[in-house]
């Protein structure tokens, strides 16, 4: 592989804090040297001037569908999506046909990976077996096989004693929980928050109790095992504000916050859009103000997408019988400057830290920081570019995103994985 | 209103009493036989009942050949739409047969604002799940302004499942236009307090009796046992708390009059006697569904 080199970007490392102009050569898929003006003959040149080389982009909760819904995503296809997102690196959630809940499951995706995807794909393991809540699942072979994370994403675990059980192997393992938080016997039948939009178009809602009771036990089980615990997608202010409150106490706890949640609330559900349909619900204003504000203190760790593709034909369907989900690699950045770093909210390290080094931290990986000898992932973005996002033309199978339209300031330019330029934005997409 | 109408929500208030007043003009008049009018001649209006309903359907099907419009109704029973015919195949079927305007009731809330953003052809909601129905609620007014000079003002208490109601969103939106003092009332888990914001104007007290002193209008509603996921309230103690009997109708105005969108269950959220007093109006409103839907079509084909 010849060397490349990203030539007069501004380079921001969250992790180390380093912020200037200067050129980073790439080796062997490795970063060799970060400093200005370097001379390499032979390289590859990309020229990154009036552009921000950062590291690459990791999101925690991504759906590839694939083994098994094939026709919503593929490992391919959604690796595309996230590359033309400034993505090098996605968590595939278990939640596949199999369930990914064994190490065969975690290493076909792998091989399927290695072969088609062009990011890097870190598979999530099941808690328990075909994520049904009543027995565990393999852990420790899955992570052997590179599982980075366990998780029942989608169908929680209800019982409080499997869940006890999961976190105390996984605290041996040193793999983090991810729970996505939600009582299903509260929010069954539910279709939206519940609130005075739910109530106005005759939806069934989802409560934020529904969420809001398992952060609670979830906290109470981490004080009792020590497990590591990730809460996945945070919707609602009551919710922040116990994890705010467990980490003050020092507990191993850490959440990530999608776009969608902050750039959307319960009063955007208009007209019976199937694309605003997810869950967690978009909460009420209250709760995305509360989300905002957690990021800006701190309190979230990463920006995760769950991006969850759902082919047209069923999303083509009343309201209430549309499944849950949409899709959010392409979106990310583009939303994130504008709600967080156009509004003056955080800082533009800030909000890099929240794609790179806080979703590492989170799963205890080796990646997200720039600096000799580690792999070169590097996102390379233009924090001007003016764009607008166009679902028909989205690398993803599934269209069904909230933001088709929007125009954003500041997207990806260029995506670079293991030192090879994966993804690049052409000019007419402009 | 010639895009359609889906919902009372979006209208304005000079909309509402422009319809309110050509539904007077069509209302029957004293033992006169009714003449067939042409204004719609060689209109065709689809009725798509995916939900069962008698007075609803024969009313918009009167209404469009008093019309001179043609009408064919296709319902649930017999039809594709019951043999599990997607929303988006019945629709192609639809824009293929190139009606003027189609009225479709739906169990799904939303159900006609998905049609009518993919069809360029006007719908009109003859009720969606919980969300609204909204001639339903113009009958309403019509049948209230045929007992009282105006709507403004009125003191309406609207009793019983009202979070499953698309009778009750319709009517509270109708009301609260014509500033009307609305006052829900229902066991606390059908009557959400959110439901107090969604219009200005709008109460909510558990109480029944609170609910019907010095009411003008009192609009009983039908309890849906079949939206509701799990016993919301003890059923036996229903009638008993949210069940109008004569007794209750010392408390409201002396010339208060009874609605009820039907059908009816006796002995469970309304008496007998109340029902079949001179205070219920309920066969008023029947005869006004017709005249009411006979201003819409007109308004939106004509």
């Amino acid at each position: 592989m010849p060397k490349l080199l990203i030539r007069n970007g501004r380079v921001m490392d969250p992790a180390s804090g380093m912020d200037r102009a200067a050129d980073v050569l790439i080796k062997s898929g490795l970063i060799v040297r970060i400093e200005p003006n370097i001379q390499a003959t032979g390289a590859i040149t990309f020229d990154a001037g009036g552009l921000v080389v950062a590291p690459g982009f990791i999101d925690l909760h991504t759906h590839l569908r694939e083994p098994g819904y094939e026709h919503a995503e593929t490992i391919e296809t959604g690796s595309r999506a996230a590359a033309a997102g400034g993505f090098t690196s996605v968590c595939a959630m278990p939640n596949t046909r199999p369930v990914n809940d064994d190490a065969a499951v975690t290493r076909y995706i792998l091989e399927q990976a290695e072969r088609f995807a062009i990011t890097n794909v870190f598979p999530v393991g099941a808690i328990t077996e075909n994520s049904e809540g009543e027995r565990l699942a393999s852990i420790g072979s899955m992570k052997a096989a590179g599982a980075v994370a366990i998780s029942d994403d989608g169908q929680p675990v209800m019982n409080s004693r499997v869940m006890r059980r999961a976190m105390e192997f996984a605290r041996a393992f040193d793999v983090a929980v991810i729970d996505h938080c939600e009582d299903l016997n509260l929010s069954a039948g539910g279709d939206m928050h519940e609130g005075e939009q739910s109530v106005r178009l005759g939806l069934r809602g989802i409560p934020s109790v529904a969420e809001e009771i398992m952060v609670a036990r979830d906290l109470l089980l981490v004080e009792l095992t020590g497990a590591r615990l990730h809460v996945a997608h945070v919707s609602s202010a009551r919710s922040l504000a116990m994890i705010a409150d467990a980490r003050r106490r020092g507990l191993p706890v850490t959440c990530e916050v999608t776009p969608h949640h902050i750039a959307l609330c319960d009063a955007d559900v208009v007209n019976y859009d199937s694309n605003f349909k997810m869950k967690p619900p978009l909460g009420s204003a209250a709760d995305r103000e509360a989300l905002l504000e957690g990021i800006a203190a701190g309190v979230v760790d990463a920006i995760a997408t769950d991006h969850a593709p759902h082919p047209g034909s069923e999303k083509m369907q009343e309201f209430e019988k549309c499944p849950f989900g949409v899709i959010g690699l392409e979106t990310a950045l583009g939303v994130a400057l504008k709600v967080l770093v156009h509004t003056g909210r955080i800082s533009l390290m800030r909000l890099i830290e929240l794609f790179t080094a806080g979703p590492a931290r989170v799963l205890g990986i080796n990646r997200g920081r720039l600096e000799p000898g580690a792999v070169a992932d590097l996102t390379i973005f233009d924090p001007e570019l003016v764009w607008t996002y166009d679902v028909n033309r989205s690398c993803s199978k599934s269209k069904n995103s909230p933001f088709d339209g929007w125009t954003f300031r500041g997207g990806p330019v260029a995506t670079v994985v293991k030192g090879r330029i994966v993804w690049q934005r052409s000019q007419e997409r402009g | 209103m010639r895009a359609g109408l889906l919902g009372i929500e979006p209208l304005d208030r000079t909309e509402i009493e422009a319809v309110l007043e050509r539904a007077k003009a069509f209302q029957p008049a004293q033992n006169q036989p009714f003449v067939k009018l042409d204004t719609l001649r060689g209109k065709m209006i689809v009725n798509l009942f995916f939900e069962a309903s008698t007075r609803t359907r024969t009313s918009f099907e009167i209404a469009a050949r008093r019309l001179g419009a043609d009408a064919i109704s296709i319902t649930a029973a017999g039809s594709s739409l019951a043999k599990g015919e997607s929303l988006v195949d019945t629709l192609n079927t639809l824009a293929a047969m190139r009606p003027d305007a189609i009225v479709m009731r739906h169990s799904a809330s939303g159900a006609p604002h998905f049609l009518a953003r993919h069809l360029p052809i006007p719908i009109i909601n003859a009720g969606d799940g919980t969300h609204e129905h909204p001639t339903q609620a113009l009958l309403d007014a019509r049948t209230i302004l045929d007992h009282r000079p105006t709507l403004e003002g009125l003191r309406v208490a609207i009793i019983g499942d009202i979070v499953h109601s698309r009778v009750a969103r319709s009517n509270i939106f109708l009301l609260s236009k014509f500033n009307a003092e609305i006052v829900l009332c229902g066991p606390a888990s059908l009557a959400p307090p959110e439901l107090a914001r969604i219009a200005p104007g709008v109460s909510i007290t558990y109480d029944m009796r609170e609910a019907i002193r010095g009411a003008d209008v009192i609009m009983m509603l039908r309890v849906q046992l079949e939206r509701q996921q799990e016993a919301a309230f003890p059923p036996d103690e229903y009638f008993q708390f949210y069940g109008l009997r004569l007794e209750h109708l010392e408390l409201a105005k002396p010339d208060a009059i009874v609605m009820h969108p039907g059908p009816i269950n006796r002995g469970r959220e309304i008496s007998s006697e109340v029902a079949d007093s001179q205070r219920s109006v309920i066969l008023n409103q029947v005869e006004n569904g017709v005249a009411v839907r006979m201003a819409v079509l007109e308004r939106i084909l004509g």
